[in-house]
C-alpha cells in the first residue's frame, strides 16, 4: 500500500512515522519529509536560511536598501551636501505626502489593482480644507476631517463602481482622475490658488518640529523597547505553544540592527531642527497599517482576495466589501497625502495633484516592493519606495539638474524596479515560492 | 448492502435536475453511511458534478428527497450543507498561493484573540490537524506556492476537516497527480474513513477506486446505473456499467426487481 521509502524499512527505524498508521500514533508529529531543507535551530540556522533564502529569489527589502546606499553614496561624492542634517531631514519631511498616497496604493496593489485617481483626489483633499478654512472661515480640525472625508467618499464611490457593478478598476480610477481634477479646478474657482494660513494645524503638519532633542531618542528608545518586547513575548508564546519560535539571537540581532538605524535617524534629525511632526505621523500610520495587514481578519482578507478571488468567495469572503472598502482606504490616504502635500506649500493651487505625483506613489509602491500582481506586499514597502524617489529628486535638485532629467532618471529606477521583480518572481517560480 | 441496518448519514430518494432542456439527473438514489467510501463514477457528462453540486447545495435539487440522518432536508445553499456538516472540496483547490498553510487552512474562519489574529494558536491547532491525518507537510508556514500538487490536495482536504464533517466530498482529488502524490492522497482518504467520515469520492481512475472504495455508485446519462460492492466486483463490470454494455432490457429488468425487493 505504502509507496514511501523511508516506512517501507519500517524495522529498527521507530524515529520515521509509518505512513498509514492508525491516527491514534502521535509519533508521527515526528514526520518530516527526508528531502526538506529545515531551518537548524539557533543563530547558525538563520543565517544559513537567509543565504538560500537570497538564492532563492526571496530578496525582501534587499535590492530596495542597496538602491538607497548606493544612492546616498552617488549624491554625496557629487555634492557633499547630501548627506548633511539639514537635506536628509528636508528629504524625510517632503516624502510624507507622496508616502501617504502610496500607503493606500500598497493596500489597492495587494489587490492585484490599480488606482490611477490617488493624484487628483490628494488636489481635491487640499483644495477643499483651504475652500472650507479660507473662504469658508470653517474650524480647522472640521475641516481637516471633511477634507479626509470627500477623500474617503470619492475612494468608497470607485470601489463600489468597481466592486458591485464590475467595471474594471484602471477604467473606474482613470474616470476619477479627470472628474476629481475637474472637480478641485470648479471649487478653487477663478482665482486659482488659496494661501493657508501660516500658523495652526494645518501648517504644522509639515513645519512643526519637537525641538526638544529628547522627544526624538525617547521615540527610538520606546520603538526599540516595543519591538524587542513584543518580539520576544511572541517567542516565548510559540515556545511554550510548542510551535517553531525566533532563537533569542535572532532577535537581539534584529533589536541592535534597528536601534542602530533608529538612534542614527534621531541624531540626524536632533542636529537639525528636531523630529518633524509628519514623520511621526507617517510611521504611526505605517505602523497602523501593517498591524491591520498582518494581525487582522480584515487584512488577511485583502491578501487572499490579491491571491485568488475563487478561494476569498468559497471561504466566505465579502468580496464586494473588502474591495469597496481598499479603494475607501485609498481614497481616504490620497487626502491625507494631498494635505501634506499643500501644507508643505502653505497653499492649494491648479496644479495640486497633477504632473507625475500620481505615478511617483504607484513607483514608490513598487520600488519598495510590492508585487505589481498582487497578494505580495507590505505597507514599509510604501517608506523605502518613497525614500528612493525623494531621494534621487533632492539630490539631483542639489545638482541643479532640470525637472526633464529627474523624471528621466526616477523612471529609469522604476524600470530597474520593475525588472528586478519580475526577475526575483521567476527565480522564485523556479524555487518553487510564488 | 452492508451496511443496512444503520441509517446512512446521507442518502438521495429519487432526485432529478433539469438545467432547461436537459434532464441533468433523474431519478437518482444514494446512500452513503459513516466510515464508507462510496466512489461516484461514470464518464464525462453522466452527471456526477450535477449531483455533488446539489449535495454540496450550489444546485438546489428539482425532484426527489435529500436524508440526512434519517431526516429529509432542505439543502438550498452551500451554506445549508455546511451547516448539517457536508465539506466538499472541488478539483480547483481555491487555495490562495500567496498565503501559508495555515493561512489557508483558516481562510474565512481565523481564530482571534481580542480581535487580532491568534496566529500561535491557529498554527498549533493546524500542526496537530496537520499530524492527526499523517499529512506530511514541509512546514506550515510556507506559501502554498511551493507545495506540490499532492501536498496541496491535502491541504485543500484538510481544509474541509476543520469544519469537523460528518461527510467530505472529493471531486477527483487524484487527476492530475503523480504516483507518490497519489498514493498520499489515497492514504489520507483511508484515514477519513478509519475517523468514521463519510466520504464520496468522484474518480476517472479505476484502480484508485478500487484501491479505496467500498461501494462504487455508477451514474451513466444521468440516471443510476448500479451500485457495486468493490471487493466482488470486477473492474471490467464497473467500466460496462460506466459505458452502458449493461444498460439493456435484462439490467433493468433485474433493477426493478431488485428494487421491489427493497
Amino acid at each position: 500500500m505504502s509507496t514511501d521509502k523511508t516506512s517501507s524499512t519500517d524495522l529498527g527505524k521507530p524515529a520515521t512515522a509509518p505512513v498509514d498508521a492508525p491516527p491514534a500514533a502521535d509519533a508521527a508529529s515526528a514526520a518530516v519529509d527526508p528531502r526538506l531543507l529545515v531551518r537548524e535551530q539557533g543563530f547558525g540556522g538563520y543565517l544559513g536560511e537567509l543565504k538560500r533564502k537570497v538564492r532563492a529569489g526571496e530578496l525582501g527589502a534587499l535590492p530596495v536598501i542597496v538602491g538607497l546606499i548606493i544612492i546616498c553614496i552617488v549624491f554625496q561624492s557629487l555634492n557633499s551636501n547630501f548627506l548633511t542634517a539639514g537635506n536628509l531631514s528636508d528629504i524625510s519631511v517632503a516624502m510624507v505626502g507622496t508616502g501617504m498616497i502610496a500607503v493606500g496604493i500598497v493596500f489597492v496593489l495587494l489587490l492585484g489593482e490599480i488606482d490611477l485617481s490617488v493624484g487628483s483626489v490628494s488636489g481635491v483633499a487640499g483644495a477643499s480644507f483651504a475652500v472650507l478654512s479660507v473662504l469658508h472661515g470653517t474650524p480647522e480640525w472640521l475641516a481637516l476631517i471633511l477634507a479626509i472625508l470627500t477623500g474617503a467618499v470619492a475612494g468608497t464611490i470607485h470601489g463600489f463602481i468597481f466592486a458591485r457593478i464590475g467595471v474594471p478598476a484602471f477604467a473606474v480610477t482613470l474616470a476619477g482622475l479627470l472628474f476629481w481634477n475637474g472637480f478641485m479646478l470648479k471649487i478653487l474657482g477663478d482665482n486659482g490658488t488659496i494661501n493657508t494660513n501660516g500658523s495652526g494645524v494645518f501648517y504644522n503638519l509639515s513645519n512643526y518640529f519637537f525641538s526638544d532633542i529628547a522627544v526624538a531618542y525617547g521615540a527610538a528608545l520606546v520603538a526599540v523597547a516595543v519591538y524587542f518586547l513584543s518580539a520576544f513575548f511572541d517567542s516565548r508564546r510559540r515556545e511554550a505553544a510548542g510551535v517553531p519560535s525566533r532563537p533569542l539571537s535572532e532577535i537581539v540581532l534584529r533589536t541592535v540592527l534597528l536601534a542602530v538605524v533608529a538612534f542614527a535617524v534621531a541624531f540626524m534629525f536632533n542636529q537639525n531642527k528636531g523630529l518633524p511632526l509628519a514623520v511621526v505621523i507617517f510611521l504611526a500610520v505605517l505602523i497602523l497599517t501593517d498591524f491591520v495587514l498582518r494581525r487582522t481578519s480584515y487584512g488577511r482578507m485583502i491578501f487572499a482576495l490579491g491571491g485568488s478571488v475563487e478561494a476569498s468567495r468559497r471561504a466566505g469572503i465579502n468580496i464586494v466589501m473588502v474591495r469597496t472598502s481598499v479603494y475607501a482606504i485609498s481614497g481616504t490616504f490620497a487626502a491625507v497625502g494631498g494635505l501634506f502635500l499643500a501644507s508643505k506649500i502653505s497653499a492649494a493651487n491648479q496644479g495640486a495633484g497633477s504632473g507625475d505625483l500620481l505615478m511617483n506613489a504607484i513607483a514608490a509602491a513598487v520600488i519598495g516592493g510590492t508585487s505589481l500582481f498582487g497578494g505580495r506586499g507590505r505597507t514599509w514597502n510604501a517608506l523605502l519606495g518613497v525614500l528612493v524617489i525623494t531621494s534621487i529628486q533632492y539630490g539631483l535638485a542639489l545638482e541643479g539638474v532640470a525637472a526633464a532629467i529627474q523624471q528621466m532618471i526616477t523612471g529609469g529606477v522604476l524600470l530597474i524596479t520593475v525588472i528586478i521583480d519580475a526577475i526575483t518572481r521567476k527565480t522564485q517560480k523556479s524555487a518553487g515560492r510564488a | 448492502m452492508v451496511h443496512v441496518s444503520a441509517t446512512p448519514v446521507l442518502a438521495l430518494r429519487g432526485v432529478s435536475k433539469r438545467f432547461g432542456a436537459v434532464q441533468a439527473l433523474t431519478d437518482v438514489e444514494l446512500e452513503v453511511h459513516a466510515g464508507e467510501v462510496v466512489a461516484l463514477v461514470g464518464d464525462n457528462g453522466a452527471g456526477k458534478s450535477t449531483l455533488v453540486k446539489t449535495i454540496a447545495g450550489v444546485h438546489p435539487i428539482d425532484d426527489g428527497v435529500i436524508e440526512w440522518e434519517g431526516k429529509a432536508v432542505q439543502i438550498g445553499k452551500p451554506n445549508d450543507a455546511q451547516t448539517l456538516g457536508i465539506a466538499t472540496v472541488y478539483q480547483d483547490l481555491a487555495l490562495c498561493d500567496n498565503i501559508d498553510v495555515v493561512g489557508n487552512l483558516y481562510l474565512g474562519r481565523e481564530l482571534k484573540k481580542r480581535g487580532v489574529l491568534d496566529e500561535v494558536e491557529m498554527e498549533r491547532r493546524s500542526r496537530e490537524l496537520l499530524t492527526t491525518l499523517s499529512i506530511r507537510i514541509p512546514s506550515v508556514r510556507i506559501p502554498i506556492a511551493s507545495l506540490s500538487g499532492g501536498q496541496r490536495q491535502t491541504v485543500a482536504i484538510a481544509r474541509s476537516m476543520l469544519g469537523e464533517p460528518k461527510l467530505v466530498i472529493l471531486d477527483e482529488p487524484t487527476a492530475a497527480l503523480g504516483v507518490e502524490q497519489t498514493a498520499q492522497v489515497l492514504d489520507l482518504v483511508e484515514r477519513l474513513r478509519q475517523r468514521g467520515h463519510a466520504v464520496v469520492l468522484i474518480s476517472h481512475n479505476m484502480a484508485d477506486v478500487k484501491a479505496v472504495a467500498d461501494k462504487v455508485a455508477v451514474l451513466r446519462l444521468g440516471r443510476n446505473n448500479g451500485v457495486f460492492d468493490v471487493k466482488t466486483t470486477s473492474q471490467e463490470e464497473i467500466i460496462s456499467a460506466i459505458t452502458g454494455a449493461t444498460d439493456n432490457a435484462v439490467t433493468r429488468r433485474a433493477a426493478r426487481n431488485a428494487e421491489v425487493q427493497k
